[in-house]
């Protein structure tokens, strides 16, 4: 299950987040949605481990792209974010999972439902239908601190521009752009209401984000009407506060 | 073979005179935890000592604090490897909780609010090696680590310092724990390294 | 107990871990919690895994369904919270050969 990936490409989506690029000898290939754990060593032998989703979407060129947050008392994020260099190689153990998965054959409409960082593995789903040219209708709610967090934002942009089927709607819990109808607050019922597919269309729902996100937005689509067993999750450890 | 990563040391600091072997010193206080945190309030909590059939002692938690306490600083090691020194707690030693418990039971096995266990002998929870522990540097222990209270017996690896204590069985016979019946060492010195079965 | 507890991951964060021992994907497995039925993918559990070993709970009543402990050169698994653990074998090798047919 332990691959090599050696980085052949860093590229910043915000201040604090980087995604990086793998080209993985022998990677058997993945599922959007799927994670992977990437183990660091030091030179006396102590490794840590920690998961992260795979951004990119199914592909046969054995490429793995992961979106890191930089935890601020992190001590695995500082180093992917900071310190590892074009060239460098990564040990990743995966793809790993197979609930919380999109495969392209799905045609029934899709809701998804991201927390801050837990955008990455909702993108690798919705890259996935881009590149296998799947009209299922995506819709996505995409919670974010403030304008400056959000990940992909130009292709997003793009892709909701040119696709009648991705549609997206962003909320804002601290600071919301200028002009910006709601004011900066966590996801609700009413947002639910307003900017998710109805109940009554049978989605397939994905929701990640930090537990209590999760939870909470979990817990509004049942609400909501929405069958437990369409809602489909991936909790992220809280942000930044790992003791 | 694993493949070094140019430029990462993980979280450790240097300076390790007095480690156990295989630990590293951490400057941070990590929690780890089975389950949730049991939330306990104080009007509900009790420390029971009791030999399997019966209660031989109760202590709510005002009599508890009524009890004579005592301060100490103990270096820590959690058989994840990490060791934490000089940590300042106050508590309630077990020699204070025992002093008039009569038995011939060898054992003890500790259980928690929440459902958590662990087993020792009785006399390493003896003559000066265990605290119920209710402060740490100075502030009430945070629910996180284990409070209202936990037991702390820092001879041994941390999972034995049962956090959300709750109470003590006495046993003729030792019976494994929460961890030590999924192959963590029964008894457990660091120094020793013994962390897991056959160690 | 505590009914505002986030401390905990899901099945998914342990999948990584499970995989040295079970030869097809874990997450998607329906089991049933003995100590108070509900049947759930093992995805949805309540997973702790900073302690020495992953700790996966039933999402309903929290009681432990799964433990596993990964250490040198074994692993030890205790399924005693679970009745059953239902996994789909049909990627799995095994099942990769043609069934003989009469």
């Amino acid at each position: 299950m332990w691959h090599v990936g050696k980085v052949i490409a860093l590229h910043g989506e915000t201040a604090t987040a980087r995604t990086i690029t793998l080209d993985v000898a022998d990677w058997p290939g993945h599922v959007a949605g799927q994670h992977v754990d990437v183990r660091l060593t030091a030179p006396d032998g102590y490794s840590a481990v920690r998961s992260y989703s795979i951004a990119s979407g199914p592909n046969s060129e054995g490429r793995v792209e992961l979106t890191v947050e930089r935890l601020s008392n992190g001590e695995v994020s500082p180093y992917l974010t900071q310190e590892l260099a074009v060239g460098e190689r990564l040990e990743l153990r995966g793809p790993i999972g197979g609930w919380f998965v999109w495969r392209t054959h799905q045609t029934e409409p899709i809701q998804l439902i991201a927390g801050g960082s837990g955008i990455v593995p909702l993108m690798a789903m919705i890259r996935a239908r881009a590149s296998a040219g799947s009209a299922a209708p995506f819709r996505l709610l995409y919670s974010v601190r403030e304008p400056a967090a959000v990940f992909y934002r130009d292709e997003l942009q793009a892709l909701t521009d040119n696709d009648e089927g991705v549609s997206l709607t962003y909320a804002y819990t601290r600071a919301a752009p200028k002009d910006w109808p709601q004011p900066p607050g966590r996801i609700d019922a009413a947002l639910i209401a307003n900017a998710t597919l109805p109940s009554n269309l049978v989605p397939t729902c994905y929701v990640c984000g930090t537990t209590s996100c999760v939870e909470s937005a979990a817990g509004l689509l049942i609400g909501s009407g929405h069958n437990p067993d369409k809602i489909r999750t991936e909790r992220f450890g809280p942000t930044g506060d790992r003791k | 073979m694993a493949i070094i990563s140019k430029g990462f040391s993980g979280r450790r600091t240097a300076g390790d005179e007095k480690l156990p072997p295989g630990q590293y010193i951490t400057p941070d206080f990590p929690v780890l935890s089975a389950g949730p945190t049991p939330h306990v309030p104080l009007d509900q909590w009790e420390f029971t000592i009791d030999d399997g059939a019966s209660v031989l002692r109760r202590w709510d938690w005002k009599s508890f604090l009524d009890l004579p306490t005592e301060t100490f600083t103990v270096d820590i090691h959690c058989v994840t490897r990490w060791s934490k020194f000089g940590t300042a707690w106050e508590g309630v030693s077990l020699d204070t909780l025992f002093a008039d418990v009569k038995t011939d039971a060898s054992y003890a096995l500790v259980h928690s609010y929440g459902g958590y266990t662990t087993n020792l002998p009785l006399e390493d929870l003896l003559n000066k090696q265990a605290w119920i522990a209710f402060k740490y540097e100075n502030e009430d222990l945070a629910p996180e680590h284990g409070g209202p209270a936990r037991l702390l017996v820092p001879h041994l690896y941390l999972w034995k310092s049962a956090k959300w204590v709750h109470g003590i069985t006495l046993m003729n016979q030792d019976k494994p724990g929460f961890w030590e019946r999924l192959g963590y060492h029964n008894y457990g010195d660091p120094w020793r390294e013994q962390r897991y079965w056959g160690d | 107990m505590s009914s505002h507890n986030y401390d905990y991951l899901d099945g998914n964060a342990a999948a990584g871990e499970l995989a040295k021992i079970f030869a097809v994907d874990v997450t998607a497995a329906q089991g049933q919690c003995a100590h108070c039925g509900a049947t759930k993918r093992f995805a949805e559990s309540h997973l702790y895994m900073q302690c020495p070993g992953v700790v996966a709970r039933c999402a309903v009543c929290e009681q432990v369904l799964l433990r596993f402990v990964s250490i040198r050169q074994r692993a030890f698994l205790d399924l005693s919270g679970m009745t059953y653990l239902s996994l789909d074998i049909s990627q799995s090798e095994e099942q990769s050969f043609p069934q003989k047919v009469e």
